[in-house]
């Protein structure tokens, strides 16, 4: 498996993709910092479908990772953009075959390429997580809002408990995506339906019909980033998600295992 | 002691739905042959190559490559190279990049990388994208990522598609070359002429079914040779057919001409009937029968 990894490392580490990827998190990350410290005294909300939080919340220790978990739904979607094409790429470009000759084990394939993924996924973590609490700093000092609880022992490990939190999300959003890759076998129709799924059916669903975020893996991953809410436990969520997509997972490895490779 | 296979199946079959790709196929290849697997579109080349690849599971039947069974790839696969269904490699990734990632999942040396590339004649390309290569240099580059193993056995399908005259003989002599020193090469083409050429073994397949499996000097050795015999004058043409057919060998006029059918050595003996006859020829040139000839003969096509 060791092999596959440093195979796909090679791949992921192309410019045309990591650069536009990590710009793609620079700009999501600071676009939801800045609307939270900049808008931090609009009626609107300055937060998720019009939440309010206020500048006594944001100068809490937790303030500082606020606009970093705020961004993990939107990190997740480039995750499960780039998770579903760099799986499904392999049948568009008919380059499976090339990677079953070289290696037969098609889980090792299959878990070396979630391996590297998951190793590019935490750069997209970190990255996002260094502009979310510089850009914190940046903006608290335009808007006055104080930080001095930010750099108090509490404030550091609500952000490394914000870090492992919104990088489980975001790898379960990327789990989700290559699911959709292994399943449907073409880039465009697997990023199409993640994201369609993830951003207007769950949301939509969601908002009409009470409680069955409880069911919806994106809307339970959403939750793991920040922690747990009052309706929803953190544990709950975290178990629940990981259920669905290593249930799913199991079944397209099978799939994957089995189906003959013609093209 | 018959000489050691690269490979053999027996009784191979695949089925996709109601339709038969490969129907109980039986062959075997030599080690350190180079063995030409011809056969229409859609006889089922393709199928049985992947099959002894490992990417699809046989219906019925077995298989062996390098004395192990398709059944587990895993035992024979680091010893052999592969271009099926022609290159396909990532477009954004530079030919060497390409080559890399298939050298880093097979565990082998990267530094054999630019040898390769030379070997092609893409050692000064190596560093452009995959999508700014021709037809020929895709192609070069599959042949490249076929070699990275050092394989004992080489599996090419359709491999001088979009190279030109110059390109497919390069390709020809590279092939006999890896055959020189013991690799045995299994190739699909639809050039004729060109799997003539250079291969000693052939399995030939029409409609999912082998028709002819062995040596390529036995399959053409079986074929009659036919004398052409052109006249001065065309209305010469029915007496040649009288005289050779009275010789005993079948005859018939073809465009300006008159093709007989028989032993080389009958050439002469038809120029002194027919200068007997006052017929003068103004040519007379034994044709040996090409693979094409035969394969079209035995596949109806």
């Amino acid at each position: 498996m060791w092999n596959v990894l440093r195979a796909e490392l090679t791949k992921l580490r192309r410019p045309s993709l990591s650069l536009s990827t990590f710009a793609a998190v620079t700009f999501v990350t600071g676009l939801v910092t800045s609307l939270l410290f900049l808008l931090v005294d609009s009626p609107e909300g300055n937060s998720d479908r019009g939440v309010r939080i206020g500048r006594e919340v944001l100068a809490l220790p937790t303030g500082v990772s606020l606009s970093f978990s705020n961004a993990a739904g939107l990190l997740g979607i480039v995750a499960l953009c780039i998770f579903a094409a760099q799986t499904a790429q392999e049948y568009t470009y008919g380059t499976l075959r090339n990677l079953l000759v070289r290696q037969p084990s098609r889980m090792k394939i299959l878990f070396g390429k979630l391996g590297s993924m998951k190793l590019f996924a935490i750069a997209m973590v970190t990255l996002s997580a260094v502009l979310a609490v510089s850009l914190s700093y940046l903006f608290a000092g335009i808007k006055n809002i104080p930080t001095d609880a930010w750099s108090t022992p509490d404030a550091r490990s609500a952000v490394l408990r914000t870090f492992i939190n919104v990088l489980i999300a975001t790898i379960g959003y990327g789990i989700f995506g290559m699911i959709l890759g292994l399943l449907f076998r073409s880039p465009i129709s697997a990023i199409s339906i993640g994201v369609i799924w993830n951003l207007i059916i769950e949301g939509l669903l969601s908002a009409f019909v009470t409680n069955i975020d409880r069911y919806f893996p994106g809307q339970l991953l959403s939750i793991v980033a920040i922690g747990g809410n009052d309706r929803i436990s953190y544990q709950y969520a975290l178990f629940t998600s990981y259920a669905f997509l290593l249930g799913g997972l199991a079944i397209v490895a099978l799939l994957f295992k089995k189906r003959d490779v013609a093209n | 002691m018959s000489s050691p296979l690269a490979l053999d199946v027996a009784d191979l079959s695949k089925k996709y739905g109601d339709r038969m790709a490969l129907s109980h196929a039986n062959f075997e290849v030599p080690m350190g042959s180079i063995c030409g697997f011809v056969g229409p579109n859609g006889s089922g080349k393709t199928t049985t190559i992947r099959m002894l690849l490992g990417l699809i599971s046989p219906t019925t039947g077995s298989g062996h490559v390098l004395g192990e069974s398709i059944t587990e790839p895993e035992k024979y696969l680091p010893n052999v190279g592969a271009m099926i269904e022609g290159p396909a490699f990532y477009p954004a990734l530079t030919g060497a990049q390409n080559l890399t990632v298939l050298a880093k999942l097979g565990g082998f040396d990267t530094n054999g990388i630019q040898g390769l590339l030379d070997l092609v004649d893409l050692g000064d390309r190596g560093n452009s994208k995959y999508k700014t290569y021709s037809l020929g240099m895709k192609q070069r580059l599959g042949i490249a990522a076929a070699l990275l193993p050092k394989p004992k056995l080489l599996v090419l399908d359709e491999p001088t598609n979009g190279l030109d005259p110059a390109g497919i003989q390069e390709i020809r002599n590279l092939l006999r070359k890896l055959a020189d020193v013991g690799t045995t090469v299994f190739v699909s083409s639809h050039l004729l002429s060109e799997i003539e050429m250079i291969s000693d073994h052939l399995v030939m397949l029409r409609l999912g079914k082998v028709i002819f499996s062995g040596k390529t000097s036995e399959l053409l050795a079986k074929q009659q040779p036919v004398i052409v015999a052109k006249p001065e004058n065309r209305n010469d043409l029915d007496k040649l057919v009288k005289i050779a057919e009275g010789a005993g060998h079948s005859a018939k006029i073809i465009d300006e001409s008159v093709h007989v059918t028989g032993a080389a050595d009958f050439s002469a003996k038809l120029n002194k009937a027919a200068f007997e006859a006052g017929i003068v020829l103004e040519s007379l040139t034994p044709v040996r029968a090409s693979l094409e000839d035969t394969f079209f003969e035995m596949t109806g096509e």
